[in-house]
């Protein structure tokens, strides 16, 4: 390692160590292809820091791209190494940094950028039966080909084990019931799954392709509908990060009712996720009620935010309406019963030994995968790591809010079930903490002016962490954006988690996860 | 024996005041006004302009209220009786109960969570003898949701393939109307209607559960197309 990485290196623990970094600005480290990967091992045996993922981004000359790895602290620093692709060619760090494995292989389909060492690129998110290799949509401004126009090629069937009476089960991607496409092969040799394989991105709709040349106002709109589910947290992220190259103020009061509204969807997609864990457990009757008290909080954020998942609900600089302190405190009331009834189902079924038996040492993540798989959110707390961008890259009104980050120690169905309970309380505290002492400044967005350039947003959603990297225009158009979910940091942990368990573990163990395929396939 | 295997007493049906706070987020409606930025506005071109009146493409709107949020703004409806019968082949073939396929060909999870909400005892569809299958060998209706994207085609036409005849096709929410916002993106086919017949038209960004209650019911033949339809 050279002298001037170790004085970097240097310069962000310090950093780290002294809490300087200013969330959302990050601080950038030119490393060449070898410094990279000595740079990527001493952060990633860190428990400090994180890695958020690849962001790609264009060089000034030329038409190239350059790459950053995005690692961030549990006190705001956020690094970015900054590695030039001048051999046409970068080293993998999926061997150092497993978490980065479907990371690069996207960049390859993508953005055609090569990783020298990485076992398996291609046909990730653009299929094979459907498109030609080379394609690189993201790197191109126009894209003449369509898909489906060549010769299918055959879907090749991953296969490990070689023992005999040993086959490959399809699952996907059309699921029964109303599940979401995807594609998954469990390798067994009977009832136990030996080995799993996850095939994504049949739902692929190129958002960040589409947001390019999009108004502030419309890419808002489609940052929601990457996940309906957390469409406030998405178009948090992204606003986040447009506001910082405008020249909005966003005012003490839109940023209290911010953590208000992501609070409440944090809520109802916790109790989305409790009734989907009870319903592949096959015990219908909690499975139902659940159902009915998320269908509660969708009405609750009909009458108040306009919207049953609050679509349309945050603007840039702001919000798009405005509640009276005695209309936050009604919501407040009407969330405390349905979390009551909540607690009520939860505690009857910890006496329950059939349900405890479903959940209990079933899906097991250690927290020594967690922190290979680099994973964020629920899933990762349930598993001991005590991640939160809320703590660790804290933004808007959070810093003065008082609220704790609950882990669990087994890493198990079980404990994935009871953390989602803990954040739903923790949640309840954060929107009783909102309706006092409120300034009457209002919280209705404007019009705004851009420089243009680069920015970071990072919003913690109710599955993960969300980022987004977003070049402006000047006019408020989008340059280009790049958005790392936490379903594509989380799916890539499920085939380990399912290694070893039954047929029957399946869908509750998929249950337990809590994830959105489109957050994934974006 | 624990509660659990019995049920609970506290009935969680609606219980606003309004029937229709909170069960639906309402749609923008034909609106007398003169006002060129209120067109432009619209993110996806649904309102159209026609005799000084703004009129509202249904499957193109995605409900993002900004053209309720100007000014002036456009007229705004309550109700939920969304849905569009396209089709008046085999009109008594579906008169009994209905076997549903659901087929997520794309969507962002908003769609496929109303659906999923439509079996919670707040809608339970099962009351009027609708129930959804694994299976399209089975399935009456087929339920789509989602702009089709290129990946999905090929799954979406061979279950279309493998259902009997008769059979009903509902394309559910904005997207699989007409793409929606994702209509102009490189790795999607487009609407629905590219791929398939569609027979119901059931609008919005998501669609409510009652608008696509109201959407099976109309198949069933139970609501005839009313003339709210604009």
């Amino acid at each position: 390692m050279t002298d001037k990485m170790e004085n970097w290196l240097k310069l962000i623990t310090q950093q780290r160590v002294r809490g300087e970094g200013t969330s959302g600005h990050w601080l950038r480290v030119p490393a060449s292809s070898e410094e990279l990967r000595n740079i990527v091992q001493i952060l990633c045996g860190d428990i400090h820091w994180a890695f958020a993922g690849i962001v790609p981004e264009r060089d000034d000359a030329g038409d190239g791209f350059h790459l950053l790895y995005v690692f961030y602290s549990d006190n705001g620093v956020l690094v970015g190494i900054e590695v030039h692709n001048h051999e046409q060619s970068i080293p993998t760090i999926s061997d150092i940094l497993f978490a980065a494995d479907w990371q690069e292989r996207e960049m390859e389909d993508l953005f055609n950028l090569s990783f020298k060492g990485h076992p398996q690129l291609g046909n990730f998110v653009l299929h094979d039966e459907q498109w030609p290799e080379g394609l690189a949509p993201m790197a191109r401004d126009i894209i003449h080909i369509l898909g489906n126009e060549k010769a299918a090629a055959e879907t090749v069937t991953p296969q490990i084990v070689k023992a005999s009476g040993s086959f490959v089960m399809t699952v996907g991607p059309i699921f029964s019931g109303s599940e979401e496409s995807i594609q998954f092969f469990l390798e067994t040799v009977g009832e136990e799954i030996i080995f799993a394989h996850i095939r994504p991105f049949y739902k692929y709709r190129a958002i960040e392709k589409l947001l390019e040349g999009k108004s502030f106002t419309v890419a808002l709109l489609l940052a929601e509908r990457i996940n309906g589910h957390a469409a406030f947290a998405h178009a948090w992220a992204l606003a986040q990060a447009l506001e910082r190259l405008s020249d909005l103020p966003i005012s003490a009061r839109a940023q209290r009712l911010r953590v208000f509204w992501a609070e409440f969807e944090r809520i109802r997609l916790h109790v989305r996720t409790l009734a989907r864990i009870l319903e592949s457990t096959g015990l219908s009757v909690p499975a139902n009620l659940m159902h009915a008290l998320e269908e509660d909080l969708l009405q609750l954020g009909a009458i108040y935010g306009g919207h049953r998942y609050l679509f349309g609900l945050l603007r840039l600089g702001g919000l798009s309406r405005d509640w009276s302190a005695s209309d936050l405190e009604g919501i407040c009331a009407r969330v405390d019963e349905t979390v009551s009834k909540c607690e009520m189902l939860i505690k009857n079924l910890t006496f329950d030994n059939s349900f405890l038996d479903r959940l209990e040492s079933v899906g097991m993540l250690t927290k020594q995968l967690a922190l290979d798989h680099g994973l964020v959110g629920p899933v990762a707390r349930a598993s001991g790591l005590q991640r939160d961008l809320r703590k660790w890259q804290t933004y808007g009104a959070y810093r003065h809010l008082k609220f704790d980050v609950p882990t669990q120690n087994e890493g198990d169905g079980y404990a994935r079930f009871r953390q989602l309970f803990d954040e739903i309380l923790q949640s309840a505290g954060l929107m009783k903490q909102i309706p006092q002492d409120f300034s009457n400044v209002d919280a209705v967005s404007r019009s705004a002016t851009f420089r243009s350039g680069m920015a970071f947003g990072a919003v913690e959603g109710p599955n993960g962490a969300i980022f987004y990297n977003v070049g402006i225009r000047p006019d408020g158009t989008v340059k280009s954006c790049r958005i790392i979910t936490p379903g594509l940091v989380n799916w890539h942990a499920f085939p380990d988690a399912i290694r070893h368990f039954t047929f029957q573990d399946f869908p509750i163990i998929l249950a337990t996860f809590g994830l959105s395929v489109a957050d994934l396939d974006r | 024996m624990l509660w659990s295997r019995k049920g609970m007493k506290t009935s969680l049906t609606l219980k606003d005041e309004s029937p229709n706070q909170g069960i639906s987020p309402g749609r923008p409606r034909a609106t007398k006004v003169h006002s060129a930025s209120l067109l432009k506005l619209c993110p996806t071109g649904a309102l159209v302009e026609k005799d000084n009146w703004i009129r509202v493409d249904e499957a193109r709107c995605i409900r993002c209220q900004l053209c309720r949020q100007h000014t002036p703004p456009m007229e705004w409806d309550e109700d939920f009786h969304w849905a569009k019968l396209n089709t008046h082949r085999f009109p008594h073939a579906f008169r009994h109960s209905l076997h549903i396929r659901v087929i997520d060909a794309g969507n962002c999870g908003a769609c496929l969570n109303e659906i999923h909400q439509l079996s919670s005892p707040v809608y339970s569809f099962h009351r009027f003898g609708i129930s959804i299958t694994p299976t399209p060998r089975e399935a009456d209706v087929l339920m789509v949701v989602g702009p089709v994207t290129i990946a999905m085609k090929t799954a979406l036409e061979e279950a279309y393939e493998a259902m009997p005849t008769p059979k009903r096709v509902l394309a559910v929410g904005a997207c699989a109307l007409s793409g929606g916002l994702f209509a102009s993106s490189f790795s999607v086919v487009g609407p629905v209607s590219n791929v398939i017949p569609v027979d119901v038209e059931i609008s919005g960004c998501p669609p409510p559960p009652l608008a696509i209650l109201d959407g099976l019911r109309q198949v069933m033949g139970v609501r005839l197309a009313s003339d709210r339809e604009r």
